[in-house]
């Protein structure tokens, strides 16, 4: 059997259907399932043949722009990625992220993730001195997992502190702990956002319980590897007294191993974290 | 709504989800909180039974060439109260603040969140910027004594080997030595320990012996991969290794060889 050829099963699709101010509901749909099925393809076949009229936000359709984030059986998934049979027998639930402002149907306002980015300052290299820029391996090596972030906001929308406490404006979130992680391990970068994810990013707020982890689609190990590293990191400039007795001995804000003293920003290079412009609505 | 049916053809099995990803599903999601709540009162329950109400001297367990870890290291045994106390206060504190456990009980006990994308039924959430749980961001002052205990039960068990002369070889002592192999995978993937190793540094190459540190970080981020699993483990571990001694100190025999 290969991709394309109608299974014989017909699903059930139970889509929520509304905007902001009017009415709100669930439509069900009965949609015919073809081999390799995802979400997003059930999604467009009712776009096409039953209800024009269903928003939903889509562009890439292979898991790499992070558009089509909703929730599929109450679960964070980009529809693009969800297989219809691996989901449990009964109807399929669709759902808008809830953690977002509703424009309509299954299309959300993300816009406030772009804010946040806009808060932290981007990296900053020394002050060219005419040195060839090297940049060792190893120096490097752990950034590549925060590069493959998507930006799909899945584990913003997942993570209760968004989602069931709404302290968003406190909370810079997964998605941006995860950015500044590779900004502050950057070989090259000068800056110290330590205070900055502490005050105003609200990295205590984060109580380490890995929901953003179980739900990125690009298997980034946000808590362990760029959560927790963050938070040691704060420990070792706010928390550690023996630390802070060190720097006093030692006068001054002083350095952190292997990097540059904390300065102002200089501009350099983007580190393509400035977030983008949304994808297509279709 | 509904569309027309198409003429059937064989449905596939079910490519995407194997046999444990079904297992999963089928499992309610409060499961895995009351499997934690349950495991992590039942250590609690038995760590205070056996600190303060065990038999022996003073509470101690100890049979034979065999201390029990609960106890170790014993510099005294005397005294006003179990001692016990001088060591608990350790690996309880490290445990409570290490970072995986935190996750857990967060879970399973505060039900911040219970499980993923789950209402909440606490409105007041603070994490962890205020007393007591922002006092979880020193839990590296738990790692510090953390490694001295694992030194000790280290040192304990090799001393089981010594019987006034003779090499001892007894099942007691597989159960110490497999115990200090699993404390130590836990001690040392410690997050708190990866950060010290050569997490906190920026630049590897910038530094002297940043090569090492790069290597030894490496390395913890080997066994920090498989944290929650160690803790488990090594936690059963502790709990069957005090057991055992407490068996052989009621006369349980203990199966051994003697040269
Ligand atoms: S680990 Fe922290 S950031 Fe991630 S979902 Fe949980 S509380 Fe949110
Ligand atoms: S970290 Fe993962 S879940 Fe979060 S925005 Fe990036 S890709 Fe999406
Ligand atoms: S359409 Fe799903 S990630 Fe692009
Ligand atoms: S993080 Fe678990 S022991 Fe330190």
């Amino acid at each position: 059997m290969t991709d394309g050829q109608l299974t014989g099963r017909t699903l059930t699709l139970r889509i929520f259907r509304g905007l902001p101010e009017g009415e709100q509901s669930y439509a069900t749909y009965a949609v015919p399932e073809v081999v390799g099925m995802v979400v997003l393809d059930a999604v467009h076949f009712v776009q096409r043949n039953l209800d024009t009229d269903l928003a939903c936000r889509w562009n890439c359709k292979a898991a790499k722009c992070g558009s089509c984030g909703a929730e599929v059986n109450g679960r964070p998934a980009l529809m693009c990625k969800t297989r219809v049979d691996t989901l449990s027998d009964g109807p399929i639930t669709v759902q808008p992220m809830r953690s977002f402002p509703l424009i309509k149907d299954l299309v959300t306002d993300v816009s406030r993730n772009y804010e946040i980015n806009r808060q932290i300052p981007q990296f900053t290299a020394a002050p060219d001195d005419g040195s060839p820029w090297r940049i060792d391996q190893m120096d490097i090596d752990r950034l590549y997992e925060f590069r493959r972030c998507i930006e799909c906001f899945l584990c913003q929308d997942v993570c209760h502190v968004n989602r069931s406490h709404a302290l968003a404006p406190q909370f810079f979130g997964p998605r941006f702990f995860v950015r500044v992680a590779g900004l502050e391990m950057h070989p090259k970068d000068i800056l110290d956002r330590r205070e900055l994810v502490r005050e105003e990013g609200g990295l205590g707020l984060c109580n380490i319980t890995k929901c953003c982890t179980e739900v990125c689609p690009e298997h980034i190990h946000i808590t362990d590897n760029a959560i927790i590293p963050l938070k040691e990191r704060v420990a070792d400039e706010h928390w550690d007294p023996l630390r802070r007795l060190a720097r006093r001995l030692r006068g001054g804000p002083g350095t952190r191993g292997g990097e540059a003293a904390p300065a102002g920003a200089l501009g350099g290079p983007g580190d393509g974290g400035e977030g983008g412009g949304g994808a297509g609505a279709a | 709504m509904a569309a027309e049916a198409p003429p059937a053809v064989a449905r596939p099995h079910r490519e995407g989800l194997g046999t444990w990803g079904r297992l999963r599903r089928a499992t309610p999601w409060w499961a895995q909180p009351l499997t934690v709540v349950a495991a992590l009162a039942a250590f609690t329950g038995y760590s205070i039974w056996t600190s303060f109400f065990g038999p022996g001297p003073n509470h101690v367990a100890e049979a034979g060439p065999y201390l029990s870890p609960f106890f170790s290291p014993l510099w005294w045994k005397t005294g006003p109260v179990t001692p016990a106390l001088w060591v608990l206060w350790s690996p309880l504190g490290f445990r409570a603040t290490c970072y995986y456990y935190r996750k857990a009980y967060y879970r399973s006990f505060f039900w911040d969140p219970p499980a993923c994308a789950v209402g909440e039924i606490r409105r007041r959430y603070r994490g962890e910027t205020r007393l007591p749980l922002v006092l979880n961001n020193l839990h590296r002052f738990f790692w510090y004594p953390a490694v001295i205990v694992v030194v000790f039960l280290w040192i304990e068990a090799f001393e089981t080997f010594d019987d006034r002369g003779h090499l001892y070889l007894g099942l007691g002592t597989l159960f110490l030595l497999l115990n200090a192999v699993l404390l130590s995978a836990y001690t040392f993937g410690c997050h708190a320990f990866r950060h010290l190793a050569g997490g906190g540094l920026d630049c590897y190459s910038c530094v002297r012996g940043g090569k090492s540190r790069f290597r030894l970080w490496r390395g913890v981020s080997v066994l920090n991969a498989n944290h929650p699993m160690w803790a488990w483990v090594s936690m059963f571990s502790v709990v069957w290794a005090e057991v055992y001694v407490r068996l052989v100190q009621a006369g349980m025999p203990d199966p051994h060889l003697r040269f």
